[in-house]
């Protein structure tokens, strides 16, 4: 077994029109005994810029706390929020630092960035090899069923509502099939003006 | 220390190369039954590690006038176990003076790959056939004969990329507005090709071309989309 | 060093950071292997010509045997008259091209010249060397200087190779068959363009770690041109429109944060200029 597989877990970005999406499982388990069901795994960073994250919780947890410094010191330097594409060089900076005894996990970024709210997506693999893509990016032990998925429902120019469906979907499906990730998820939709969050109705087994 | 003596290293001092049976030739299948159809194909890539042996290796072969068997896992037992099939089939049919049932047939397969439990032939297999009250059935296997009738099947090395997508638009699981209207084969036709076409996008060992049987009461159709050649 | 104080030491330090090899080591003895990185499976190749270098590569990246990005772009920027394809660990080609990238920079800002490509090579290679392998990137590095057109080829242990055309990457053997078949000396830039094209396309057709698209970038002694999707040969043929209805998704809760109006301040666009 690989590590990043120790505690399960599926994270999913995905790009709309004017919006971005990251959705998530909530499972907490150690190999194969499910500990906890209420583990979020993205965090908004700031206003405009979600991070998430998979692979194993100590590592995500640590790294968490890390990047939650480096951006509030950015913040302190610059008086202004870390652009999305910027902070995902940083995630990729810190990653890498770490080449030859590697944190165990693989982020994902989503974001708007500048006045005109461009939708930003990105992921990178755990030494911070980074993905740039104009659709989706997935993470996790689902990963697989989740490229599956995405290639086949997403589509272009959606509206938040839409995107909430597919992206909602395409991860409730992708956990169904993954016995390391599922009990539910959560959804977080950025658009200019607000941030929605939903909790999804999962199988709980 | 161990006292035994491996059979290859008995003699000389020369070393040789681990007895290893089994190799992955990579490449996807997919079936789904309908009330009076069933749809089962399987993508023409054939390869071992990077490279691509050949792009048009059929994985789809028929055992009778309304049965087929997909076959994804090693290349050489899927076409051993094809024609050990087909001698059965024919054997049967001379014995008895028609074709065998499409149960009978999900059953004896399942006799033969059990029959080989303790050298199992490398393959993961889709049975599709119309059934006895004319209804179409798959049947999934595992590699020693476990056997049971599924509402959709995937296997292969694309397996995990196509399954939830079938779960989700065939199954129609994690729905809450469930679409009345029953599979019908339009439909059921355009997933199957879909669903290549994406496993095709991200699986490397998915690719080249797809053959997709069609089974009816009258017969079966044969239809092939081509699909990325990277 | 006067800046490895307690107040900046998070921000001011660089290199590698070992923290987490003991730990991993000793989870690696309890039977969980490290995971595998990104990799570029990759068919990368370069052709000197009359003018200058033609370098190509696939843009396929896959983790094991999954695709992981269908377009990524693997000729990496190294100076104005000289850039680098890269193969191996996605990261490591990313990052060792990066880093050599910037020193250069630096360099022709103290000295006010042109960075020439055996400068370039020299550099790349004594880092891979000087890691023995462990950064593992596998380049074609081209460019044109005041000395002419050179092309080489770096090994991850930093062994280096001269050559008129050169190919890398697991499609490296598809690709030179094509250019053993059709390398001439002084070829014209369209011929060169063209071969190099074909080399790379038999990657992507032969290699199942190679894929999708072809990018080429032609360097020429006063100019550079960056052809990034220069052949889409692989686009998606067939695709099932889905419709998912809203309401579909069953929900347990929803909320809803309003953002806080910003003013936000353009970032100028302050990148240094560095001599050509």
């Amino acid at each position: 077994m690989s590590i990043l597989e120790y505690n399960g877990g599926a994270v999913v970005a995905m790009l709309g029109k004017n919006c971005v999406a990251v959705a998530s499982d909530l499972r907490y388990g150690i190999k194969n005994t499910t500990v906890g069901c209420q583990m979020r795994k993205a965090y908004p960073i700031h206003q405009k810029c979600l991070l998430g994250m998979a692979g194993l919780a100590t590592d995500v947890q640590t790294f968490l706390e890390k990047m939650k410094f480096r951006v509030n010191m950015y913040k302190l330097r610059e008086d202004r929020d870390i652009k999305p594409s910027s902070f995902g060089n940083m995630v990729s900076s810190a990653l890498y630092e770490n080449r030859f005894g590697p944190m165990f996990l693989e982020p994902v970024i989503a974001g708007l960035e500048g006045d005109d709210n461009t939708p930003f997506i990105s992921s990178t693999d755990l030494i911070g090899a980074q993905c740039f893509t104009d659709n989706f990016v997935v993470v996790g032990t689902a990963s697989e069923a989740l490229y599956g998925m995405c290639e086949s429902l997403w589509k272009p120019e959606m509206e938040p509502e839409d995107l909430f469906e597919v992206i909602s979907q395409c991860l409730m499906a992708s956990v169904d099939r993954d016995c390391n990730s599922g009990w539910g998820g959560i959804v977080y939709i950025l658009t200019p003006d607000k941030l929605i969050t939903k909790e999804l109705k999962g199988r709980q087994d | 220390m161990t006292t035994h003596i491996s059979p290859q290293m008995a003699s000389s001092g020369t070393q040789h190369g681990k007895f290893e049976p089994y190799v992955n030739n990579g490449g996807t299948t997919l079936a789904i039954p309908g009330k009076d159809f069933v749809i089962a194909a399987g993508d023409t890539r054939l390869s071992t590690g990077y490279s691509i042996h050949t792009r048009q290796s059929s994985k789809v072969f028929q055992l009778t006038d309304k049965c087929v068997i997909v076959t994804a896992g090693m290349q050489s037992d899927a076409s051993t176990l094809h024609k050990t099939m087909h001698a059965r089939l024919v054997h049967y049919e001379h014995a008895h003076g028609k074709q065998m049932s499409t149960e009978a047939i999900g059953q004896m397969l399942s006799n033969m790959l059990y029959g080989r439990r303790f050298f199992p032939y490398y393959t993961f297999n889709l049975v599709a056939g119309i059934d006895s009250k004319g209804q179409g059935v798959v049947y999934g296997y595992d590699a020693i004969g476990s056997y049971q009738s599924v509402e959709v099947g995937a296997m292969g090395t694309g397996q995990s990329l196509i399954q939830p997508l079938l779960d989700n638009q065939v199954a129609y699981k994690n729905h809450q507005l469930v679409p009345s209207k029953e599979l019908d084969l339009e439909r059921a036709l355009s997933l199957v090709k879909d669903s290549f076409t994406s496993a095709g996008e991200r699986d490397i060992y998915t690719g080249d071309s797809v053959e997709i049987a069609i089974i009816t009461q009258e017969g079966i159709k044969y239809e092939t989309l081509q699909l990325k050649q990277d | 060093m006067s800046n490895l104080n307690e107040e900046n030491y998070e921000e001011e330090r660089g290199g590698f950071v070992f923290d987490n090899v003991t730990r991993n080591m000793f989870m690696e003895t309890k039977g969980y292997q490290a995971p595998i990185a990104m990799k570029t499976g990759t068919t990368i190749a370069g052709v000197i010509f009359k003018g200058g270098v033609v370098l190509g590569a696939d843009t396929r990246a896959t983790n094991g045997p999954i695709v992981a990005d269908k377009n990524c772009s693997k000729i990496h920027f190294i100076a104005p008259n000289v850039y680098c394809c890269g193969a191996g660990t996605a990261a490591d080609t990313e990052n060792s091209t990066a880093l050599i990238s910037s020193k250069l920079a630096l360099h022709r800002y103290s000295t006010g010249r042109q960075t020439r490509v055996v400068t370039a090579m020299t550099l790349l290679k004594r880092m891979l060397f000087k890691y023995q392998g462990h950064v593992s990137a596998a380049l074609v590095l081209g460019g044109v200087d005041l000395d002419g057109s050179h092309l080489y080829t770096i090994y991850p242990h930093g062994s280096t190779d001269k050559l008129p055309f050169v190919t890398m990457g697991s499609g490296s053997l598809a690709a030179m068959a094509i250019f053993e078949e059709r390398f001439k000396d002084d070829m014209s830039e369209e011929e060169a363009k063209s071969l190099v094209h074909a080399g790379i396309s038999a990657g992507i057709f032969n290699d199942l770690g190679s894929g999708s698209n072809v990018d080429l970038c032609v360097i020429r002694k006063d100019s550079v041109e960056y052809l990034r999707g220069y052949d889409q040969p692989n686009e998606r043929n067939y695709r099932t429109s889905y419709v998912i209805p809203r309401g579909t998704t069953a929900t347990l809760s929803s909320t809803e944060e309003v953002l806080s109006k910003q003013l936000i301040i353009n970032e100028l666009d302050d990148r240094m200029e560095v001599a050509p």
